[in-house]
């Protein structure tokens, strides 16, 4: 079947585009950064809200302005973002015209419509249920339709992704196998589809109830439920940040994978384990058995977490090797001082590896240990942890993407590269000392949602310890720091897409040009040391796994000290 | 850049795995397996492991038991909203009510001996967090939770939701004293 359509190669990357799927890219991403935009003025509003000495908002909006803080960012910003993508693993990595387009368009306008209408159910003032929404708690009707169209529209999306990839597999673009980013993006797909559906499942019948069709929906039911989805979308995140590391460090470094077959053998763990993590939010729950939860929540004897293990040591190592192929050799690190730290896609893919790691995995797996959980259910630890994974982990290497989107995707010249340069340090280091102050905060107890830890006037007020108001008043510096870097991000994206200098669009063909296979690994190794091909990556790996194993066990010493509890 | 383009070897899994990653992995291993008997074995050994004894209920029922103990066991009454302090014998079921927006009764236990903790939720979700303890149990509407609990240190704690229940939620404190 021939379909009429051209292919643009950009100068600058060699990355060929198909004139559908670009335009499709572009308008994903650019919602995604709207969204990512009323997110971030959102969280002006929860900041200084929580921090105790400012206390800006009055209890009512400040509820409002966290549930449609949650909604954009963890729902359109990373989705949308997500979509573009999916569409640029499967049809611009594989020079692949996407399927069927007015589809791919239809979905588009669904998640748009449904986004749209969600956000507007909220900002009316009726729907301050948080993201969870928790039955029996109602939002008004709209809130959930809105939730609906764009689960919807983003299942069609993921379908048009699966349906690329068979395109391509049938005229031939490529030879082989599809590329490790591809595959990744595969996963994340995957684990899409399960959480949407998942979403749908839950949603419909609420919907169904806030309309009087429904009596009842049972809420131990709809919180199992709601969490394959509320987590799950967490883990296409994951899936979608990590498959961009390794882009990143291809495109920077022109660094391999250190093996295939052990960074795709990762992914697959994480098709199969990853989802088993939504009986985290349930440890505290009545009414599930220990087995479940300790089966479930370890991933099945932590089979996810030995993935993440994997592309944490797969990914800085690949960029390891390729730096001391180039004779950057000396000593350990060498090939770490050696590195672009000036550029921003790198730099900020860099912070986001270490943050995800260090905060977001340790107190991930910390906190998702059945026991442990009891010190951390629903305090602001949980916040603390997640904005660890999905901000510094998963909207930094976004963004660190975006830099290199601007000329190749959107053709035009960054504005304030100086700007951009100091961006990912800014939003990244604030973000690592906000999660840290926060998990502190969540250690001494503090609760997650609450507008007033003061208590003010109530005859049982608790007092919270000085250190508790200490942590929440840096969690507020910590957070006006790290919007002011979201802010930067804001102005030289939407800057340079709007008013930057036009770069050429390159050679636009009829056709494709089939993707070529990368060069066979050089046999002969002249660097490492000790049989290691990464020395540096491996003792940085090891102070990793020092620091979690000193981090968890201190946890169980501080549960011994609790009261019985059986 | 490899990492974009289809591998070099048709057969890449067959390609055998690099020193380095291999040794990884095994430390991986080993470190996943610690993590997952740490929670069983807790189970065995150690004295806080979350009862999962759960009943269907429904708000008239929980209340009425709840109720019932307030009378038995009720030794005076706190606050301007005359709320009881339940002081229950060793061994006993004694009950909490979590609603919009207070906890109640208020408990009086006694260290070292062992209560049988009920917990439910008469219309939203709420969240039991005692402070400055650090125990965080989600309580569900429609289910009784029962906990075997038993005080190590005496003092005046107190139970804040931790579960966002609406616009009073951050109202929401109520006492257990340990004596």
């Amino acid at each position: 079947m021939t379909v009429a359509t051209t292919y643009r190669t950009c100068p600058r990357s060699g990355l060929q585009f198909e004139s559908q799927a670009e335009k499709l890219m572009i308008a994903n991403a650019v919602t995604a950064v709207v969204a990512l935009l009323v997110g971030g003025l959102l969280a002006i509003g929860v900041v200084l809200t929580r921090w105790p000495a400012v206390h800006w908002l009055e209890a009512d909006t400040f509820y409002m302005v966290l549930t449609a803080h949650g909604i954009d960012m963890l729902i359109f910003w990373m989705i949308f973002f997500e979509v573009a993508v999916l569409y640029f693993a499967a049809s611009t990595l594989l020079r692949c015209r996407i399927a069927t387009p007015k589809i791919a368009w239809a979905a588009y306008a669904l998640m748009l419509v449904g986004a749209v209408m969600n956000n507007v159910a909220v900002f009316r003032g009726d729907s301050s249920v948080m993201m969870t929404s928790y039955v029996p708690m109602m939002a008004h009707w709209s809130f959930y339709l809105g939730l609906i169209l764009f689960a919807v529209g983003a299942l069609i999306a993921c379908f048009v992704f699966f349906g690329t990839l068979v395109v391509a597999k049938r005229e031939k673009t490529y030879e082989g196998s599809v590329p490790l980013v591809t595959f990744g993006a595969i996963t994340a797909a995957i684990i899409a589809v399960f959480t949407i559906s998942s979403g749908a499942i839950i949603l419909i019948p609420t919907f169904l109830m806030s309309i009087g069709v429904v009596h009842e929906v049972n809420p131990l039911v709809y919180r199992t439920i709601w969490w394959a989805f509320g987590h799950s979308s967490q883990q296409i995140n994951v899936a979608a940040h990590i498959s961009i590391w390794y882009a990143v460090a291809a495109i920077a470094f022109g660094a391999k994978p250190m093996s295939e077959r052990v960074s795709r053998g990762a992914f697959l763990l994480y098709i199969l384990f990853l989802q088993l993590a939504s009986a985290h939010h349930l440890l505290a729950d009545p009414g599930i058995s220990t087995e479940w939860k300790v089966v479930n929540t370890s991933y099945f004897m932590y089979f996810a977490v030995l993935a993440s293990m994997i592309h944490a040591l797969s990914i800085p190592g690949a960029m390891e090797v390729a730096q001391r192929a180039k004779g950057y050799n000396k000593g350990l690190f060498e090939w770490l001082r050696k590195a672009p730290w000036s550029n921003p896609t790198f730099s900020g893919v860099f912070i986001a590896l270490v943050g995800f790691g260090f905060l977001g995995g340790i107190s991930g797996v910390m906190m998702g240990t059945e026991q442990l959980n009891l010190l951390i259910h629903n305090t602001i630890y949980v916040p603390g942890h997640f904005h660890a994974t999905v901000v510094v982990g998963t909207t930094l290497t976004f963004m660190a993407l975006t830099y290199f989107l601007i000329p190749v995707l959107f053709r035009r010249e960054m504005i304030a590269p100086g700007w951009a340069r100091l961006q990912p340090y800014l939003f990244g280091f604030s973000m690592y000392f906000f999660c840290l102050v926060m998990m502190g905060a969540g250690t001494l107890g503090v609760s997650r949602r609450h507008w007033d830890m003061a208590f003010n006037g109530n005859a049982l007020a608790y007092e919270w310890p000085g250190a508790a108001y200490l942590m929440m008043g840096l969690v507020g510096i910590a957070g006006v720091a790290a919007i002011a870097g979201g802010a930067i991000y804001i102005f030289v994206t939407v800057g340079s897409v709007f008013f930057g200098k036009k770069l050429d669009t390159g050679v636009v063909s009829p056709k494709f040009t089939p993707v070529p296979r990368a060069a066979p690994t050089l046999a002969a190794q002249t660097y490492g040391s000790a049989g290691f091909v990464a020395p540096g990556t491996f003792v940085l790996a090891s102070v990793f796994l020092v620091a979690f194993v000193l981090y968890y066990f201190v946890n169980w010493k501080y549960l011994g000290q609790l009261w019985g509890l059986s | 850049m490899s990492a974009i383009l289809p591998p070099s070897e048709r057969l890449w899994w067959k390609h055998p795995l690099d020193r380095q990653e291999l040794v990884w992995i095994g430390i991986a291993f080993v470190w996943c397996m610690v993590m997952f008997f740490m929670m069983v074995l807790w189970h065995i050994y150690g004295k806080q492991n979350l009862a999962t004894e759960t009943y269907k209920t429904n708000p008239e029922k929980y209340s009425a038991q709840a109720q019932a103990a307030v009378d038995k066991w009720t030794v005076r009454n706190e606050t301007a909203m005359n709320i009881p302090v339940v002081a229950p014998p060793e061994g006993a079921d004694v009950y909490m009510i979590a609603r919009l927006w207070n906890w109640w009764p208020i408990l009086e236990l006694q260290k070292g001996k062992t209560y049988k903790l009920h917990l439910s939720a008469m219309d939203y979700n709420h969240g039991f967090s005692m402070q400055p303890t650090n125990i965080n149990i989600q309580v569900v509407p429609g289910y009784e939770h029962v906990i075997k609990v038993t005080p190590n240190e005496t003092g005046t704690f107190s139970v804040v939701c931790n579960e966002y229940c609406g616009i009073g939620h951050h109202e929401m404190v109520g006492r257990i004293y340990v004596k």
